[in-house]
């Protein structure tokens, strides 16, 4: 039984986005650019978008979220989008005034 | 590093596309590779400490390279060969409707207030919470204005004081 060619369910979606979850919490922890960190967040939240389209989509399973996963997913996207702006330009931020962009540097909460 | 994010995130944009959720593939696209991406890869630059001097791709990273992209290539063809309901084109191709794309226009009614996925609702409690997605769209809105407008303040440039010798 050739394992490409079976039918791709939502297991298949949800094993995808485990894969993307952790490899984005390993970023997030192991990461000692702060840009590093953020990339990690960025695909922790792409983990959970494929969650909900999964659950979302007509052509996975009969009974399903419908628009509902769809636009949670949307507002994901966009929320994200906004946060990765707001923490790069607190990132910059301090490379200007630090001259280094290293988490383990930022252990004062001043400056 | 971030190279490597954009080709994840596009691969998840063509995971949502096989899904049946075209619109929000491509707001993927858009938002993420040609927008968020777009402003990590310009804050590596800015922050990076080490200049870029060498940049030439080594031989034996083209070799290895070439070997593994054949490899996949290879592996990709068979299994798009081996699939006999895929070899076969469709026996009724002639009557067909070229294109099914309908999730655009229902996401867009739901984010003025309208569900047209789920007109006909019976249960009168849960017809009742179907009203739409204009409250969350309006918060969201405001968010972004907020954040555009906070980024903005926080990575302005900020003039340099000289505290020459005092006169």
């Amino acid at each position: 039984m050739n394992p490409f060619a079976e039918q791709i369910t939502v297991s298949h979606y949800l094993a995808v986005g485990a894969v993307l979850f952790v490899t984005g919490a390993i970023c997030m922890a192991t990461k000692r650019n702060a840009l590093g960190v953020l990339m990690g967040i960025e695909l922790v939240l792409n983990g959970a978008n494929v969650n909900f389209i999964a659950f979302g989509s007509k052509y996975l399973r009969a009974d399903n979220l419908g628009l509902d996963g769809q636009l949670i997913a949307l507002f994901v996207i966009v929320l994200a989008a906004a946060e990765a702006a707001v923490a790069l330009a607190i990132a910059l931020n301090f490379y200007n005034n630090h001259t280094t962009i290293d988490v383990d540097q930022a252990d004062e909460l001043k400056g | 590093m971030a190279f490597y994010l954009v080709i994840s995130l596009g691969a998840t944009s063509g995971l949502f596309f096989l899904a049946g959720a075209e619109f929000v593939g491509a707001m993927q696209l858009m938002i993420y590779v040609g927008g968020t991406l777009v402003l990590l890869v310009f804050g590596v630059m800015l922050t990076a400490r080490e200049s870029f001097i060498t940049m030439q791709t080594k031989a034996g990273d083209w070799v290895l390279s070439a070997a593994l992209g054949a490899a996949l290539l290879g592996l990709l063809t068979y299994s798009a060969f081996n699939v006999r309901e895929w070899r076969t084109p469709r026996a009724d191709r002639n009557q067909l409707t070229a294109i099914d794309a309908q999730s655009t226009g229902q996401l867009g009614m739901a984010l003025a207030g309208v569900r047209v996925d789920a007109l006909e609702q019976p249960d009168p409690q849960v017809r009742a919470g179907l009203s739409g997605y204009v409250f969350p769209f309006v918060i969201v809105s405001m968010h972004l204005l907020v954040v555009l407008i906070g980024a903005g303040y926080l990575a302005r440039t900020k003039r340099r004081v000289r505290t020459g010798p005092a006169t």
